[in-house]
């Protein structure tokens, strides 16, 4: 009886895995098959970026903050695998709707499919960013270690949203053009190329309600200040990114019937 | 005890003006209380069960309720009342082209197909060969899929999801797939299939099949449920006599023999 328990558990594993493996492939193929240049420019895309950043803002900010450069790429990685692991994850579900409306697949796969693309790429961004680190004189320090913590939390965060988001987004089709504003006005609100210590105390509390403004907090602190982020700084993220994570399973667990009836 | 067990099993769908519109349309009509969906019953109060072996036809017209009741059974979707329960591996093939990727190969393809049916990567590493045997498209295997004829997607479909033994086979009017000699195959295989005992249910329009392989039909009209029974013969009879508007729904009489 027990055994018979495992063996299909096991079974069902696999299965999942060996689903999960080809759809990781699948989005790759068709991501990357038709630009020339393929991955090469989804590495490209955030440099250029960065550097047309560091040329304007220079004139403002360079003088006051030290490592200016390393400061911007602290936050615009964190920003941009949020950004695009939310945007690719949300049309997932509508995507795959041929299949899972004619076939028993578990829906979530699609979506941690696609996440697991957008991770890739941020690890590889999140390299050159040590390079970067290192050319603009950053004292590496075992610290740098904990850095795990945020990338960990921040992908569990990253796959919560992308649920919630891929869920709605069957329901209410104007999400997308919602969502595209939605990061625009969060970008500002990130402190991607400015310190919010130039704020009064109110509003610099103000910035702590933003998720993304604490993973970037806790990258700066390690990377920039060599310093052990808070206690609170820790539970703050790590709670976040549960709640999201739970908040968009419970909707796929609720809906799951419900999605067909949409498409 | 029986191999599958439908019990008072009503599906629905919802329909109205609800679906295509964004939250902004969503809030407004709302507000204005012009939201409005409304229950449709594609299927009501169905039941029936299946032994090990059983070889039932579903008959009934367009719109009847067939393919629901089916997406039903595979697990595609909920009853929304009523249950159903099964025993073992349930194989179907509903619709067999539908979520194919034109922009991947052959290959690639059948591998993602074989992942969708809940296979293996050992099981499909080892049957790859036979199954683009069997689908005859050797020399197609590093095309991209959009070059194939529809012909050829189907005879990949069916290749891959017959693959296996099921205990339960659940097909949709797909008994014919592929040119006249890949028919042929494809029934054979199917054949083989069903003799190896697996619980079978057909959909199909052609009554010749249905009488000459079936031992129980299920005969629904808009979502009700006419008949159960194992008489065929009348069953069918009465069907054409139906379609033919020789004889009205209330006078069947094969309704009298229910389960
Ligand atoms: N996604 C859907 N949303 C709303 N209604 C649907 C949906 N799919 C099917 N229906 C309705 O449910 C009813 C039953 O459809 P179903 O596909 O089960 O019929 P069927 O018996 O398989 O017909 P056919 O012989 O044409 O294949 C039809 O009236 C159809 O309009
Ligand atoms: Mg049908």
């Amino acid at each position: 009886m027990l055994r018979q328990k495992i063996q299909t558990y096991t079974l069902k594993i696999k299965q999942n895995q060996f689903l999960f493996e080809e759809l990781v492939k699948r989005d790759f193929k068709k991501r990357y098959a038709r630009t020339a240049l393929g991955m090469l420019w989804s590495i490209l895309n955030p440099l250029l970026q960065l550097l047309i950043m560091r040329l304007v803002f220079t004139h403002f900010f360079a003088d006051r903050i030290p490592h200016y450069t390393t400061f911007l790429f602290s936050g615009m990685i964190v920003f941009n695998y949020f950004s695009e692991s939310t945007r690719e994850g949300m049309t997932t579900l509508i995507d795959n709707a041929p299949i899972f409306s004619k076939i028993n697949v578990p829906k979530y796969l699609f979506l941690f499919a696609k996440n697991a693309q957008s991770w890739i790429n941020f690890v590889l961004i999140l390299g050159i960013y040590f390079v970067f680190c290192a050319l603009d004189h950053v004292a590496f320090t075992w610290k740098f270690l904990m850095l795990i913590f945020p990338v960990v939390c921040l992908a569990v965060f990253n796959i919560g949203t992308g649920l919630v988001l891929s869920a709605l987004y069957i329901f209410f089709l104007d999400i997308k053009y919602f969502w595209g504003i939605f990061l625009q006005l969060l970008q500002y609100v990130s402190a991607l190329f400015y310190q919010i210590d130039t704020f009064s105390p109110a509003i610099q509390k103000l910035f702590y309600l933003n998720p993304i403004y604490l993973y970037i907090a806790y990258f700066r602190e390690i990377v920039l200040y060599g310093i052990i982020p808070s206690l609170t700084l820790h539970i703050a993220i790590l709670a976040e990114a549960l709640l999201v994570f739970f908040l968009g399973v419970w909707i796929y667990k609720k809906y799951n019937w419900e999605f067909l009836y949409y498409i | 005890m029986s191999i599958i067990e439908v019990h008072n099993v009503s599906i629905r769908y919802k329909k109205g003006n609800f679906k295509d519109i964004g939250l902004k349309d969503y809030i407004i009509r709302k507000i204005r209380g012009t939201y409005h969906v409304e229950d449709f019953w594609a299927d009501k109060d169905i039941n029936f069960s299946l032994e090990n072996g059983d070889m039932l036809g579903i008959i009934g017209t367009n719109g009847a309720g067939k393919s629901t009741l089916l997406k039903a059974i595979s697990g595609v979707m909920e009853p929304t009342h009523g249950y159903i329960r099964h025993e073992g591996r349930i194989s179907s093939l509903l619709e067999l082209t539908g979520g194919f990727d034109d922009a991947l190969t052959v290959r690639e393809n059948t591998f993602l197909r074989g992942a969708f049916l809940g296979y293996t990567r050992q099981f499909m590493n080892k049957k790859y060969d036979e199954i683009i045997q069997f689908a005859e498209l050797e020399e197609f295997q590093a095309h991209l899929f959009s070059q194939l004829s529809s012909g050829m997607k189907s005879r990949l479909a069916f290749s891959v999801a017959s693959l296996i033994r099921p205990d339960i086979l659940i097909l949709d009017e797909v008994l014919s797939v592929g040119d006249g000699a890949f028919r042929k195959k494809s029934e054979a295989k199917m054949m083989e299939i069903i003799r190896g005992g697996a619980t079978t249910l057909l959909v199909s329009h052609s009554l010749d099949q249905v009488r000459s392989l079936c031992n129980k039909i299920l005969w629904l009209n808009k979502g009700q449920q006419i008949a159960f029974t194992k008489n065929v013969r009348e069953a069918c009879d009465q069907y054409e006599a139906f379609l033919d508007g020789n004889l009205d729904i209330s006078e069947v009489t094969a309704r009298k023999e229910l389960n």
